[in-house]
């Protein structure tokens, strides 16, 4: 099975729809509880790290039996450290991000605690692409 | 304990999704930080919280987060009691501070998350 949403910059009124989109299906499908969670909590970081750094970009998730693989690609700045970007603590998030309720540093740190393979691939000025992989089996 | 019999030690009123009347709270958090009630398992747990906005609800819902209890007289909108009710969360509104809130569900039994 495969999904497609988009991401649209700043828009915190309905960032985390696409996660919950994925939540629901994955409910339906009758994933495990323990995978969904890792799953959607990884998914849900991405989706608000590209919201709140990115200009814009597209959330493409597949679903099988033995894997759930899920890629946030944007358009922005990229990260020019990501070293940096993987500690946790280490954050550039604007005050509007940490308005919200976000910007702690956590994101990437979490994605990867909550992921079975986390690939990134990013280029500063023209984007990030987010790779991440969760195994049922 | 029950959502109706924690809503009644602070003073809250209840909306968003109906009151599960099964569910019990034995844990609790508080935060405004959401960035954190992402990093743990919230089982049985009602995040204390005085962030009143539409990532709050997102939030629960992706930690499995069933009960929101509101202080510093927060006021939710309508979109967020519909994304409530749609996420199955329900919420407890109370006037009083994240602080007091904290001391009386500890008080009451309620343990930490940590």
């Amino acid at each position: 099975m495969h999904y497609t949403f988009k991401i649209e910059r700043g828009n915190f009124t309905d960032a985390g729809q696409a996660s919950s989109s994925v939540k629901r299906t994955l409910k339906q499908l009758g994933v495990d509880p323990a995978n969904i969670k890792r799953t959607v909590v990884a998914l849900f970081e991405a989706e608000i790290n590209a919201v709140a750094h990115a200009y814009g970009g597209t959330i493409d998730v597949d679903i099988d039996g033995e894997k759930i693989v899920m890629v946030v690609a944007d358009e922005g700045p990229g990260i020019p450290n990501l070293d940096l970007a993987m500690q946790e603590g280490w954050s550039t998030a604007s005050p509007q991000v940490r308005e919200m309720g976000y910007g702690a540093g956590m994101g990437l740190p979490n994605i990867k605690k909550n992921t079975d393979e986390l690939k990134i691939d990013t280029k500063v000025g023209v984007g990030t692409t987010v790779t991440m992989t969760v195994k049922l089996a | 304990m029950k959502i109706r019999e924690l809503a009644q030690l602070v003073d809250g009123e209840l909306t968003g999704a109906p009151v599960d009347e099964f569910y019990e709270v034995e844990k609790a958090f508080a935060s405004d930080l959401m960035s954190d009630v992402l990093r743990f398992s919230m089982d049985q747990t009602v995040l204390i919280t005085g962030l009143c906005n539409n990532q709050t609800l997102r939030t629960c819902e992706m930690a499995d987060i069933k009960v929101i209890l509101m202080g510093r007289d927060k006021q939710p909108d309508e979109d967020m009691i519909e994304l409530a009710i749609d996420s199955d969360i329900t919420i407890i509104k109370s006037k009083y501070s994240i602080f007091k809130l904290s001391g009386i569900l500890y008080g009451a039994g309620i343990k930490p998350l940590y």
